[in-house]
């Protein structure tokens, strides 16, 4: 069953054309992976998934499993996405850091009323990443890098998605920490939570996605399945490092 | 100085000083948001004393009809000013939202005296407000010195109650960090903007009213020192920051009331004084007493 499908996606920053004719396809439960370069527009697909930049497109729909009903996402503002059930943790982590651990969960739920259910959430999150648990009273601006990225995709996760997006949530962190966050990715799945995730670490990336797609200045040079893609020698050459 | 003379200037000092924090906290609040200084807002409390004038002396209401009266009216204009001078400005670069801001206050003085003229009128004080209680060490207090500031300290700790315990608190503690990542956790920005407006408009107006009894008038202008003085204290205490505000605007009345109680001859520099206070914070301590060091908007 299709969550979200886009078709022929493009992006424009003023005179430049950061993503063009990008159609991408994720059904559910699945983990879906945009590798690339720096620059290659994964994270603008991302951005115009979400709302956040203007972005035209042939098709933009995502399909809940909650009603099964179909709606168009492009255009809508960036506040509606998240009650349709598509929540995403940004790139750089966007952390609020005069804002307590707990409260930048708390704001992951705004959406949501049912505090008992917020409350196992919150729990949920504590349970895969129990240092947060241990720091729910301090200030964001207090956590290290990795701390901070696991805040990021709790709180993502708060809102109770269909589909989670995650950009770049291995970027600067130690390789240690790199499993971590993977093996969590594949956890929250495991748990029947559809994934989009945006990497620049192709190979971490591929061995946890079931399809992938190659982005290339802005439009997609392959797409397969994760395993599919470790296997070949082109984005072996480029992305794996032989 | 006496002691009775001494509490007297104390309860004076915490009144004008609690006055100066009520609209210190709107400035503190818009700003802590959009990085904007509403220069409107010491005319919103203007037509805050206003409309308590017009309800209760022209058309006779109540004094308690009239006061929620007037929050109401002056609420709305808040947003309205929110709604019609800021919003269509909320993408463009943040000169062109401040000149607007300054458009608006000018705007609004004008209108009043074209609308109320330019003739300050008097305000009868209910007499329950003005009679002295003396007590049996020579000290005379009139009620309405002690209500003003537990009228204001009751305000600014609902409004700290609500910024740090329910969810638009948090939301607009959010937005004031990270607009566009609040926007992806659902928030309506722009509702929770035009809370943050309302809120500052309805202790304004609170302010104005309180203002109103103390100086027994109302006139067009009267925003307009107030307004700038509570301004200084919102930088005094460190702008974003309510609590600083509160603090900066006491600090603001102690300065002023104290400085001519103890040297009645400079009592004609007491506004010098607050504008001396300003330079010396942003020369020495531009981040004000609790405000947090000013990071660039990511």
């Amino acid at each position: 069953m299709e969550m979200l499908k886009i078709k022929n996606l493009n992006v424009n920053y003023g005179a430049i054309h950061a993503v063009r004719d990008v159609s991408i396809s994720i059904d559910r439960g699945e983990i879906v992976t945009l590798i690339g370069a720096n620059g290659a527009g994964k994270s603008s697909v991302i951005r115009a998934i979400m709302g956040l930049v203007k972005a035209r497109a042939e098709e933009m729909i995502f399909t809940s499993p909650r009603d099964d009903k179909p709606v168009s996402i492009l255009g809508k503002p960036a506040e509606t996405h998240v009650k349709l059930g598509i929540s995403l943790s940004p790139e750089g982590r966007r952390i609020l850091p005069q804002l307590t651990v707990e409260e930048n969960l708390n704001l992951g739920a705004y959406i949501r009323d049912d505090e008992k259910g917020i409350a196992e959430d919150m729990e949920y999150v504590y349970s895969l990443f129990p240092r947060l648990k241990e720091r729910r009273r301090q200030k964001g601006s207090t956590l290290s890098g990795g701390e901070q990225q696991m805040l990021a995709v709790g709180r993502a996760l708060m809102s109770r998605p269909d589909l989670l997006m995650l950009d770049e949530p291995s970027l600067g962190l130690a390789p240690i920490l790199v499993d971590e966050v993977f093996g969590i990715i594949r956890e929250i799945n495991a748990q029947g939570r559809t994934i989009l995730l945006v990497e620049q670490n192709a190979f971490a990336a591929l061995k946890v996605a079931h399809k992938a797609y190659v982005l290339e200045v802005g439009s997609v040079g392959l797409s397969g399945t994760g395993a599919e893609l470790l296997n070949n020698p082109k984005v072996r050459a480029a992305y794996l490092g032989g | 100085m006496e002691l009775n003379i001494f509490v007297q200037h104390f309860i004076n000092a915490l009144s004008l000083g609690s006055l100066y924090g009520l609209v210190a906290v709107g400035y503190t609040m818009v700003y802590g948001i959009l990085r904007l200084i509403n220069f409107a807002h010491g005319d919103i409390f203007m037509l805050g004393a206003y409309f308590v004038y017009f309800a209760t002396i022209v058309y006779k209401l109540p004094w308690a009809v009239g006061v929620v009266l007037a929050i109401i009216g002056t609420t709305i204009c808040g947003l309205l000013v929110d709604r019609i001078a800021y919003k269509p400005l909320r993408e463009a670069p943040r000169i062109s939202a401040l000149i607007s801001a300054i458009g608006v206050s000018f705007f609004i003085e004008n209108f009043a005296v074209v609308v109320f003229t330019g003739m300050p009128r008097p305000v009868v004080q209910p007499p329950i407000l003005m009679k002295p209680i003396e007590f049996s060490n020579g000290v005379r207090l009139i009620p309405l010195g002690i209500l003003v500031p537990v009228v204001a300290f009751l305000l600014v700790g609902a409004l700290l109650w609500l910024l740090y315990r329910t969810k638009p608190g948090l939301a607009m503690r959010a937005i004031s960090f990270d607009i566009e990542t609040t926007r992806m956790m659902g928030v309506s920005v722009n509702k929770i903007i035009a809370l943050a407006f309302g809120l500052g408009s309805a202790l304004a107006a609170v302010a104005g009213i309180m203002w109103a009894l103390r100086y027994p008038r109302v006139e067009p202008f009267m925003g307009m020192t107030p307004g700038i003085k509570a301004f200084i204290a919102a930088v005094f205490g460190g702008i974003g920051s309510v609590p600083g505000a509160m603090i900066g605007g006491l600090l603001l009345g102690f300065v002023e009331i104290m400085s001519v109680a103890f040297f009645p001859t400079l009592s004609g520099y007491k506004d010098a004084f607050a504008f001396l206070l300003l330079i010396l914070i942003l020369l020495f301590r531009p981040t004000g007493l609790l405000g947090e060091k000013l990071e660039d908007k990511i």
